[in-house]
């Protein structure tokens, strides 16, 4: 490494500094964890934690919950608030919120019914309509808040009545319309799941696609002159990740196998984690969001990402909407109204994206979306009523946000921010 | 004392065009007026200090040049050519980069992230390979000491962040450099090293404006210091004229506690003399 041009006196660019503890292999790597863990980045942890909790309690009460039947099932409740709670994600990251995804996933679900099965539009067009005019609900909330500063927390609670009136003017008298079990969108929505050998093959290119990027990025940084981390590291969690997956997806193979409507959900998580990880939007989003002066200066166009942010989040809420009508096989005025909106936002904080802003991940929408179906599905086995369900449901969005609290006490004190 | 009605005569004619340029530039914050008919000059391959009381305009001038205020009446040149400066992104664009004194930094991002905000490379496909050495590279020039530039900017004391922000001005091959306070949070060594690091932009043909409180500061790096007050030019110095004199500028009289201990000490020296 010393013949590198960009070395400093033998030692690696990054490396250089003397105070700087040299973590090599897999111990350096499993320390490095272990030293955020206890700085109070917990990044994943609580949730995972929580899913396994959830899971040995309601096994323990009944058996049939970790049946993978049942897990299939609970997986395929997931996609619709998911998809919902991923565009949320979205305006949490420049730490503003939309109180209005519930009502507009209702009113697309309208739209779609009217449009599709009243007017006899073809659905592609019928589905476009609705996300267009999500879309376009999203470029109004920037619009207010980019140019007359109105506080998105009330401009999209205005938006979740007219949304709602909107979606029960739309459904009219009749008040939910039916849609046909026969058609390729419903069958979507409640009984299409992936071939086994199809997502046994899914389940691999994770792990496939982390080696080769993860070794890549090694030869890559070796080259320019930095350390590039052990391979051993790399091989470890592409290992882990493809156990994981292979167990996950031959478990849900013993039933009916993994949902179409969920990997579509998990393609968009992924897609979403890329853009926010990777592009110059997503460090946009992410510098706003942590501070929105030093973003103007640093020459951002705050508007555009607060625009781009709105209409991701109401044009992903319309998605959720088509979705769930798809997977309830209506359009009602129910659609979208009650617990939807709050799980959506709840999720996404269960998950570990931060309220205040420049915190969080795309995945934060699937984990916390799971826990929060988990703990439906599992009081639901129980036949535990829905008044219970909202208050253990209080409880554990309570909980997530006091860990987050907690964490972000303990990164202050820790100088991570 | 310079003449104060001629505040832009070049301090020397050879150097050609002013990077920047300043006529009658005036900035109002309701019945405020924050700047009244500045005028400033600053030639390629020079640093001029802007000095004055607080409130006297300096970090207003400041944010007017980078884009953040816009002036209420004057015209602004940039080599040669009338400009508006719009936005920050329109004056860096022009290659006028600014260290603000508040630092603008994003403390949830890292130090990498930080240098190329909003200046990526591979918009859809970040590079942060291509960018974590060039990060390594720019500290490097300033002899930084910053441990590791993948933690987050808050885990940085307020020296590692003045070098970072300085890092990331740097990164554009800008024009002109504008530096606020940027000693006020540093240690002795790094000081130094950041004055070093003035006389080498200067050496780049690059026009430098400094805004510091601390005249030793100034002196030891500025070729002009130009003086304001209230709102308004009240003269042009070198680095050799009195300190009296600068600091009768700065305060807007002759007669206060600096110069009076400034006139014994000179009288002692001449009695042991």
């Amino acid at each position: 490494m010393s013949s590198n041009p960009n070395s400093v006196a033998g030692r690696a660019l990054d490396r250089a500094d003397a105070r700087l503890r040299q973590d090599e292999g897999l111990g350096g790597a499993l320390r490095g964890f272990l030293d955020r863990v206890r700085s109070g980045d917990l990044g994943m942890i609580p949730v995972a934690v929580g899913l396994v909790l959830i899971s040995v309690i309601f096994t323990g009460l009944n058996p049939v919950f970790l049946r993978p039947g049942n897990v299939s099932n609970l997986l395929y409740d997931c996609a619709t608030t998911g998809i919902i709670s991923l565009g949320i994600v979205c305006v949490l990251l420049l730490g503003e919120i939309d109180l209005s995804v519930g009502s507009m996933s209702g009113l697309a679900s309208a739209i779609l019914g009217v449009l599709w099965i009243n007017h006899g539009w073809p659905v592609a067009w019928a589905i476009v309509v609705a996300l267009g005019l999500g879309a376009l609900v999203g470029a109004l909330y920037a619009t207010l808040y980019n140019r007359i500063g109105m506080p998105s927390f009330v401009a999209t609670l205005a938006g979740l009545l007219a949304l709602l009136g909107f979606q029960l003017y739309l459904l009219g008298s009749s008040g939910s319309i039916n849609l046909p079990f026969s058609l390729p969108l419903v069958v979507f929505g409640q009984n299409a799941y992936m071939p086994n050998g199809l997502s046994f093959v899914l389940a691999l290119l994770p792990g496939a696609a982390l080696l080769w990027s993860g070794l890549r990025a090694r030869a890559r940084r070796q080259a320019a002159g930095l350390t590039g981390g052990a391979a051993s590291v790399v091989v470890a969690k592409a290992a882990a990740l493809t156990i994981g997956l292979v167990a996950v997806v031959l478990y849900l193979a013993q039933g009916r196998g993994v949902p179409w409507m969920f990997a579509l959900f998990v393609g968009l998580v992924v897609a979403m984690d890329y853009a926010i990880r990777r592009t110059k939007w997503g460090r946009s989003m992410m510098a706003v969001g942590g501070n929105r002066e030093a973003a103007r200066r640093a020459g951002i166009n705050v508007r555009r990402i607060y625009l781009s942010a709105f209409v991701l989040c109401s044009t992903l809420a319309a998605l959720g909407g088509i979705l769930s009508a798809a997977r309830l096989g209506s359009a009602s005025q129910q659609a979208g109204a009650g617990d939807v909106n709050l799980n959506a936002i709840a999720a996404a904080v269960i998950g570990g994206t931060s309220l205040f802003g420049g915190r969080g991940s795309a995945y934060s929408a699937l984990l916390g979306i799971i826990v929060i179906q988990a703990i439906s599905n599992g009081l639901t086995l129980l036949n535990l009523s829905s008044s219970l369900r909202y208050m253990i449901l209080g409880g554990v969005l309570a909980l997530a946000v006091i860990v987050d609290s907690l964490a972000r006490r303990s990164r202050a004190s820790h100088g991570r921010g | 004392m310079a003449d104060i009605a001629s505040p832009a005569v070049p301090p020397d004619p050879g150097r050609g065009e002013p990077v920047i340029s300043l006529r009658n530039v005036s900035k109002n914050f309701g019945a405020v007026s924050a700047l009244t008919d500045i005028e400033l000059d600053v030639y390629p391959g020079e640093v001029v200090a802007l000095v004055g009381d607080n409130g006297a305009g300096k970090s207003t001038l400041v944010k007017v040049l980078a884009g953040v205020h816009h002036p209420s009446s004057g015209t602004i040149r940039f080599n040669g050519q009338e400009v508006s400066l719009s936005s920050p992104s329109a004056a860096l664009d022009l290659g006028i980069a600014t260290v603000f004194q508040d630092l603008a930094l994003c403390e949830n991002l890292d130090v990498v992230a930080n240098i190329y905000l909003g200046r990526e490379a591979n918009p859809w496909k970040l590079d942060e390979v291509a960018m974590e050495v060039r990060a390594w590279t720019l500290l490097n020039e300033l002899s930084a000491r910053i441990p590791s530039v993948r933690e987050p900017v808050a885990s940085l004391s307020g020296g590692q962040r003045q070098t970072v922000a300085i890092a990331r001005s740097l990164l554009l091959e800008p024009k002109l450099i504008m530096l606020d306070e940027p000693t006020a949070a540093l240690g002795v060594a790094q000081t130094a090293e950041v004055l070093n690091l003035i006389e080498r932009v200067r050496e780049r043909g690059l026009g430098v404006i400094v805004i510091s409180h601390n005249m030793e500061d100034v002196r030891a790096v500025a070729d002009r210091i130009v003086v304001l007050r209230l709102g308004r030019n009240n003269g042009v110095f070198t680095p050799d004229d009195s300190h009296n004199d600068l600091i009768a500028a700065i305060t807007g009289a002759a007669e206060n506690s600096v110069s009076r201990r400034a006139e014994r000490r000179a009288a002692r020296q001449e009695g042991h003399a």
